[in-house]
């Protein structure tokens, strides 16, 4: 179990989804489907629908969190979130998507299809 | 407190449990006033149904300090000379509506600064718009942490932000120190300086020396870039900005830019370097007064190849005066439409039917090919316009 801090609250589980550099959700994730569509970013192509979305901290423009609200309104949300740091944008679009995120884990050694429950009730991150 | 519980409506509890959750995220140990606000989230490209259900939620309360609005995706006049679908301006009018009701004044423009909302030297305010946010940090020395437009909103309706991050002296020092080892000359100069080392300091504050005499319109590139390709939100640059003289600059990493990042910039900017371009692109962030005036010098007496569409993104007071000053009637004469209130990033040029666009911004060549799905030239503001005179690049 890694200890980790609950940004918003819920149990969310799911395959990881690892990025190891930082995302921008508007211009980097379509709202509609879930896919990641910034060019030469390590997950263009990938859907982070249903997905526990592992990065180091969010980027770029201010409106990413309105994204965050369309993919949870639109069903293509991920599973949780998990960021080594937390910022606003990506903070508050998840207690908009009320999508569970933890930030700030023990350990940030994440492998893309490990099976993860991210448990935001209780400041815990467990790999199955 | 009496708001979180519900005492001065659902409204205000939904606002201030956003700011308090940032707060506590964040450790702060208090919220604190704020003299202004910027807010993002306009344009129905990005917001969605979803944000503007959002924004109609708060309907029952106004704003409680002086408030502007960024870029929506349409010119609000003159959008179906731009091909704008009905619909899309439509949920675009609607948007408008709700933050107008809001009591936020619809300017419409990422460069507020430019338009008569210019906080002061260590005001503490709310930006979100991320340019804004780092140019506001930086040239002005007002202190904004990067708010999400949510949150910016948050802050209108209470008047009060959070107390952590750029906010308090200590995260205001410098995390980098970049000494350019090449003169920059255009803004697209500077651009490409943001984009590369937005990249190497993430969230961290670059300390630039070695830059002499910037311009204003410079500066602003520098700060659109950065904000685009990292996550800056406060730069100094030795002798020219406001805290470079009372930061402390010992004991960080120091970098160098040399004319060979400058060339590799430019060219990761574009995603093809030659062909047909039917878009070409000047405004982010919006124009200013003297890019319009340089844009006019440019263009006077050419003509704008026929197959181009040649489009300058700026704020309705910095048009007005082009109009005045005659810059206006130069870039219309050559063929240039000038377009307020929206501009390349959120309009939904993807429904428009282009395939590649010109830019002299780092932050549109950033996100136009995700966002819009086109095809990106990047380079000054004189070759942008020698593209849209011969139609190809």
């Amino acid at each position: 179990m890694i200890k980790c801090r609950t940004i918003f609250q819920g149990k969310g589980i799911g395959k990881a989804l690892v990025s190891h550099i930082p995302i921008s959700f508007f211009g980097g994730v379509d709202p509609n489907t879930g896919v990641v569509v910034e060019r030469g970013h390590p997950l263009f192509g990938k859907s982070i629908k249903g997905k526990v979305l592992i990065f180091p901290t969010g980027k770029g423009s201010t409106v990413g969190s309105y994204i965050l609200l369309q993919l949870s309104k639109n069903g293509k949300a991920p599973a949780a979130i998990v960021c080594k740091e937390a910022e606003a944008i990506v903070a508050v679009g998840a207690i908009m998507g009320e999508i569970p995120m933890v930030d700030n884990p023990d350990a940030f050694d994440f492998t893309s299809g490990q099976q993860i429950i991210v448990d935001g009730f209780n400041d815990a991150i467990i790999i199955d | 407190m009496a708001i979180m519980q519900g005492g001065d409506g659902p409204v205000k509890q939904k606002a201030m449990e956003i700011l308090v959750a940032l707060g506590e995220i964040f450790n702060a140990d208090k919220l604190i006033d704020i003299e202004s606000t910027q807010i993002s989230g306009v344009s129905y490209k990005t917001i969605g149904d979803a944000g503007l259900h959002w924004i109609e939620s708060m309907l029952s309360e106004k704003v409680v300090i002086p408030s502007t609005l960024n870029p929506t995706g349409i010119d609000l006049r003159l959008w179906r000379q731009m091909g704008i679908a009905e619909e899309f301006a439509r949920k675009q009018m609607q948007i408008i509506d709700v933050y107008s009701k809001l009591g936020v004044k619809t300017l419409c423009s990422c460069t507020p600064y430019l338009s008569g909302h210019s906080p002061k030297f260590k005001d503490h305010i709310a930006w979100s718009e991320s340019s804004a946010v780092c140019y506001a940090n930086s040239i002005l020395g007002a202190r904004t942490n990067r708010e999400g437009g949510p949150s910016a909103l948050a802050s209108a309706l209470i008047g009060k932000t959070a107390n952590y991050g750029y906010h308090l002296d200590e995260n205001r020092q410098p995390t980098m120190c970049i000494d350019l080892d090449v003169h920059l000359h255009e803004e697209s100069d500077f651009s490409a300086l943001g984009i590369s080392i937005g990249k190497k300091v993430n969230n961290g504050v670059p300390y630039f020396t070695g830059i002499k005499n910037p311009s204003v319109d410079s500066l602003k590139s520098l700060a659109a870039a950065l904000a685009a390709s990292g996550g800056v939100a406060l730069y100094h640059v030795e002798s020219v900005t406001p805290e470079s003289n009372s930061i402390k600059v010992g004991g960080i990493e120091t970098i160098s830019f040399t004319s060979d990042e400058l060339v590799s910039s430019y060219d990761s900017l574009s995603t093809i370097q030659s062909g047909p371009v039917d878009l070409v692109t000047i405004g982010c962030p919006h124009a200013s007064l003297s890019e319009m005036k340089k844009i006019a010098t440019l263009v006077k007496g050419k003509k704008i190849a026929k197959n181009t569409k040649f489009w300058i993104f700026t704020s309705v007071g910095v048009k007005l005066m082009a109009e005045r000053f005659g810059y206006l009637r130069d870039i219309v004469k050559a063929g240039g439409e000038v377009y307020t209130d929206c501009c390349m990033v959120v309009a939904p040029i993807e429904q428009l039917d282009f395939k590649t666009m010109a830019v002299n911004s780092g932050k549109a060549a950033v996100y136009s090919p995700s966002a819009s799905n086109v095809e990106v030239v990047f380079g000054t503001t004189g070759r942008c316009v020698d593209i849209a005179v011969k139609g190809f690049a």
